[in-house]
Parts: structure tokens; C-alpha cells; sequence
């Protein structure tokens, strides 16, 4: 990836970006469907774009995923 | 600390849960947590609160590259997270409405437990001080190299151009703590008293300005899906 993709990629918004509050608000069940094989990220496209973007949320959403993949 | 087996710490209503649409394990897990029978229900909450601490101790330690906090202390936040997460699950069971599997549901509560308590540690041995103002680090945070191309420096001086002149005190303090200083999210809500959401959103509203203002010098492409 070039610098200028980087930089980007970095200050690039999405629309659909619902932030942290929303997102956090359905964690367990985005979590539930993405170790379900469901498509969590076409059912809640405001979420998967807020992964996307927000780092605190989404280390919350791997520590979700491997909690729940643990047992 | 709560113990396993510990007298209740919450109201739980005595009740049967209502009718739903659960799987097994899930209705189980309601159904003791709900139960009348006293021993039951603390022999369920005993078994739920060691669920959860094992959970947090997990957590924490694959954390612990990411944070300051280590030792005694990072076990100690996992003790307070799955104490807190508990009283959180026991005071909201009446609102599980099964949307996902039971556990899942519990294991968030601990998971943002987690992230909270590890922002409030942070300042207790922090690398770096709020409005340390560390620019030298900027194009390592921003993945660019002014030494290797005149473009990168023309953009730099442009992001600090209007860090400085176009964003409000709060977004560039904000914007300073998090880009350039490299604070953690969750450390600086707790240190300015806000929620997450609120310094994501001033994050994304300066991403957004700074984008405009890279593009207006065209130093960026149209800005695209940005607009909103």
C-alpha cells in the first residue's frame, strides 16, 4: 500500500459508520453471527463499517469473538 | 471481590422468565439465574462470576502488549472487571431478550469491563502525558515519510496547517492526544470524563475536515464516500 493509500484509508469516513454506542449495543449479536456463519456484516452494515474504522471497538469485538470461540 | 458461591449482590427478580424463543443452554442459564430456590441461584451466580473472571484474565493478558498496566495490577482489573460485569448481568437479566446466546450476551459485559477499566489504569503509569505534543511522531502515526518524497512533507505541513487553524480547541486536543500521541481511546474518555463515542466522533469530524483540506490542495483523490 502506497503512503498516499495509507493516509487515505486513515482519514476516509463512511456514511454508514454508526459509531461506538451503536455498535457496542449489538456486539454479542454480531459476534454471535459471525461464529454462526451468519453474514453479520450484510445484516448490520452501520457495524461492520464502524469495525472498520474505530480500533477500540474492534479489539473489543476480537475479545468478544475469542471469548466466545474459548467457551 | 466477589466469591464464588457469595450471597446474592443484586435484586434478581424470583420469577420464572417468559416464554422465548431460546436455545437451551440459554433458558437454562436464565432459569437459574432467576430461580427461587436461593442455594440455586448462588450456586448459578458462582458459576457465572467464574466464567467471567476466567474470561477477564484471558482478556487482560492478550492485552497486555497494548497497555501499560502489567502485573498484579492487570489481574487486579480483570478481578474488578468480572466483579462489575456480574452486577451489570444480575441488575439487566430481566432485559435478555435473545438475541444472541446467553453467554455471548454475559461474556460483552465483561469484554467492555475489559476496555473501560484498562482506559482508568492507563494514567497510572502512562508513557506519555496528555498534551505532550509529540508532532515528531506524526508520520509514523500517519504511515508517510517526508525524508523519502517532498509530497509527504507538503501533506504533513498541510494535516498540521489545519490540526492548528481550522479544527476547535477541544478537536485538536482531541486529535493531538490520539494521533500524534498515540494516547489510547478509552484512556483519554476516562482522563476527559466522556464516553468513547464522544471522542470517536471528534476523531471522525477532524478525519473528515483534514480529508477535505487534503483533497481542496490535491493532495488526495475526490473525496468519495466520505460525504454525509
Amino acid at each position: 500500500m502506497s503512503e498516499s493509500e495509507r493516509l487515505d484509508r486513515f482519514l476516509r469516513t463512511d456514511p454508514r459508520d454508526v459509531g461506538c454506542d451503536e455498535a457496542m449495543a449489538v456486539l454479542h449479536i454480531y459476534v454471535d453471527l459471525t461464529v454462526t456463519g451468519g453474514d453479520a456484516a450484510e445484516r448490520y452494515p452501520g457495524v461492520a463499517a464502524h469495525l472498520l474504522a474505530c480500533g477500540p471497538c474492534s479489539e473489543d469485538f476480537t475479545g468478544l469473538l475469542t471469548a466466545v470461540a474459548g467457551g | 471481590m466477589m466469591a464464588a458461591g457469595m450471597g446474592s449482590v443484586a435484586v434478581v427478580e424470583c420469577a420464572e422468565p417468559a416464554e422465548r424463543e431460546l436455545d437451551a443452554e440459554s433458558a437454562d442459564w436464565l432459569r437459574r439465574l432467576s430461580a427461587c430456590d436461593g442455594v440455586r441461584r448462588q450456586e448459578s451466580e458462582g458459576e457465572l462470576h467464574a466464567r467471567l473472571l476466567r474470561i477477564a484474565l484471558a482478556e487482560v493478558s492478550r492485552r497486555s502488549g497494548s497497555t501499560p498496566v502489567t502485573g498484579p495490577e492487570l489481574t487486579d482489573v480483570a478481578h474488578q472487571a468480572a466483579d462489575d460485569a456480574m452486577l451489570a448481568i444480575l441488575a439487566k437479566l430481566a432485559g435478555f431478550r435473545g438475541e444472541s446466546r446467553f453467554m455471548t450476551w454475559a461474556y460483552r459485559f465483561v469484554i467492555l469491563e475489559v476496555s473501560s477499566k484498562l482506559g482508568r489504569h492507563y494514567w497510572r503509569n502512562a508513557p506519555v502525558t496528555l498534551d505532550a505534543e509529540q508532532w515528531d511522531q506524526l508520520p509514523d502515526r500517519l504511515g508517510i515519510d517526508p525524508e523519502q518524497h517532498a509530497e509527504s512533507a507538503a501533506v504533513l505541513a498541510e494535516v498540521r496547517r489545519v490540526v492548528d487553524d481550522e479544527l476547535t480547541v477541544h478537536q485538536r486536543r482531541v486529535f493531538v492526544a490520539i494521533v500524534v500521541d498515540g494516547i489510547p481511546l478509552d484512556a483519554l474518555a476516562a482522563r476527559l470524563g466522556l464516553q468513547r463515542n464522544a471522542i470517536y466522533k471528534v476523531i471522525f469530524d477532524a478525519r473528515r475536515k483534514i480529508r477535505r483540506a487534503l483533497v481542496a490542495k490535491g493532495h488526495l483523490d475526490d473525496p468519495g464516500l466520505e460525504q454525509r
